[in-house]
């Protein structure tokens, strides 16, 4: 392997990594100060200027608080757990395709840490996995409510994690790839005019039903509300990281906002054509290849901050589902719908043929 | 029976609840939800009611009732003649005092030959009634606007005369 590309990939990842983990911490910021938004109140605005600093201050806060470890026979697997759903969280960055080429210095850089051709299916396992740090934290910590919590959170995921496969199969027929970047290639432009008729090149047009399967499965997955049973602040026990203190309770609550930023960044992938907008050939002719890339990229960005505002906008707006609700919606209907729409787009593809 | 139980309404508030079956639109809920997003959005934009409080500060209304002051009058000499009638009107019997003699040379301090020496009202028996302002015969003792601060022990919150006297502008 030659060294520019060894140096140049790292770069990539510690970039992703330093943007994932900047991002994931001032998510927990913009939380609380949009939820105090959509409630009419000012939220935190102390710590520096417009309470930049607050989540610094969270941090400090979270690292010096007593590390409390139960009386429990598993201290390797309590400490697992928190470890283990923060690196599935991380790890899904990995294949996420930031932008396109960039040409320097004589090179062309793809922005992407890892361009492989099973990345969609690489994704769902590496979230699959994600299951065992909830499982594992439930289970080490010794106490029945933190066990219970923990079946309750990996049954939902689960559960979710079947319609949201099926959802997703309905899009992969039609890019007939698996490979995050050539799916998000051929979402080019915004309006295809190479067809018959003209129409949005984006996949939310052409499936806007799975998008919509994927969203709600999206936000059952992350544990957001309205399906946030696993944690249920208000009402249960803290569910399955009751035991947790210090900042192994931090990388639980800290990997739910990166796994909200990797599926955000996910469905701008899949559904809103990635790094693609509007002109953006007009802009690699007129303005030069590399500032077309980079405002591809800033447009990924605004998409996947959008996506994170919107869990937020929807956390303040719908209530919770009750647990037999949840399971009705994720099993009577998302996975029904998600095969007949897999159905029809098989019947649309073979009459069209193509 | 429970035809006619229908209809009995002691308030005469009652409504009768449907459950009617739920239309297509309906059962989908995404168009409620996209409602209530709306809802949520117009509530984002809204100016907020917070009262960043210790930089600013809401505006008591003129009839507020906190804590208390024992006025002087015009020469700085203390009204209060220790006449006890506050304390007889204090339905919580938060008011103590004692009275004193007034000496000779001491007439710019005390208006009148009675004074009170001790003066205590105990501020977590204090119900803020007013009914000490309002039996006042030398209008004495006032309710302010501001409130007593918080302490850290009981005794802290008896406040004697030098808390309750309004302090000389000299």
């Amino acid at each position: 392997m030659d060294i520019a590309l060894f140096i140049e990939k790292a770069a990539i990842i510690l970039v992703v990594f330093g943007i994932t983990m900047l991002i994931a911490l001032y998510s927990t910021f913009g939380e609380r100060i949009f939820a105090s938004y959509f409630q009419d109140r000012l939220g935190p605005n102390r710590a520096g200027p417009g309470g930049i600093l607050q989540p610094l201050a969270d941090g400090v806060k979270m690292f010096t608080k007593e590390d409390f470890i139960p009386d429990t026979p598993n201290k390797f697997l309590f400490i697992f757990g928190p470890f283990l759903f923060m690196t599935t969280a991380l790890v899904t960055s990995s294949v996420i395709p930031w932008g396109d080429t960039l040409n320097l210095f004589g090179r062309s850089i793809v922005l992407q840490a890892a361009d492989i051709n099973v990345a969609v299916l690489f994704v769902f396992g590496v979230v699959s996995i994600g299951v065992y740090g909830i499982m594992l934290g439930g289970w080490a910590s010794n106490n029945k409510f933190s066990l219970l919590g923990a079946v309750r959170a990996s049954s939902q995921m689960i559960s979710y994690e079947v319609a949201m496969g099926l959802s997703i199969i309905a899009v992969l027929m039609l890019t007939g790839t698996l490979s995050l970047r050539s799916i998000v290639q051929q979402q080019h432009g915004f309006i295809d005019w190479s067809g018959s008729i003209p129409w949005f090149s984006w996949n939310v047009f052409k499936q806007p039903i799975a998008f919509m399967v994927f969203l709600i499965c999206a936000f059952a997955e992350t544990n957001r509300t309205p399906f946030d049973l696993p944690e249920c602040e208000s009402e249960l026990v803290g569910g399955y990281h009751t035991e947790y203190s210090s900042m192994k309770l931090g990388f639980y609550l800290f990997a739910e906002y990166i796994n909200m930023f990797i599926s955000s960044a996910l469905i701008a992938i899949i559904f809103f054509g990635g790094f693609n907008y509007p002109g953006m050939d007009w802009a690699s002719g007129h303005i030069g290849g590399n500032v077309a890339t980079l405002l591809g990229v800033g447009v990924m960005f605004a998409k996947t901050l959008f996506g994170i505002f919107f869990y937020m906008w929807v956390r303040w707006t719908v209530p919770r589902f009750r647990y037999d609700q949840l399971m009705n919606l994720g099993w009577k209907v998302l996975i029904p719908l998600s095969i007949a729409n897999i159905v029809v787009t098989g019947a649309v593809i073979l009459l069209t043929g193509k | 029976m429970t035809t006619e139980f229908k209809s009995i309404s002691l308030s005469g508030r009652k409504k009768d609840v449907s459950n009617k079956d739920m239309t297509f639109m309906e059962k989908l809920y995404l168009p409620a939800i996209a409602k209530g997003m709306g809802i949520t959005l117009r509530h984002f934009f809204k100016p907020k009611v917070t009262i960043q409080y210790p930089e600013v500060k809401r505006e008591f209304s003129p009839v507020y009732r906190g804590r208390h002051i024992l006025m002087r009058d015009e020469n700085g000499a203390e009204r209060c003649t220790a006449c006890g009638l506050c304390a007889l009107s204090c339905p919580a019997e938060a008011i103590t005092m004692t009275s004193g003699e007034r000496k000779k040379g001491e007439e710019n301090l005390y208006r009148e030959e009675k004074y009170a020496s001790t003066y205590e009202i105990n501020m977590l028996r204090c119900i803020f009634c007013g009914l000490c302002e309002e039996a006042c015969p030398k209008e004495a003792i006032f309710l302010t606007q501001d409130m007593p601060p918080a302490d850290y022990q009981r005794e802290g919150f008896i406040y004697g005369k030098e808390k309750l006297v309004m302090k000389n502008e000299q």
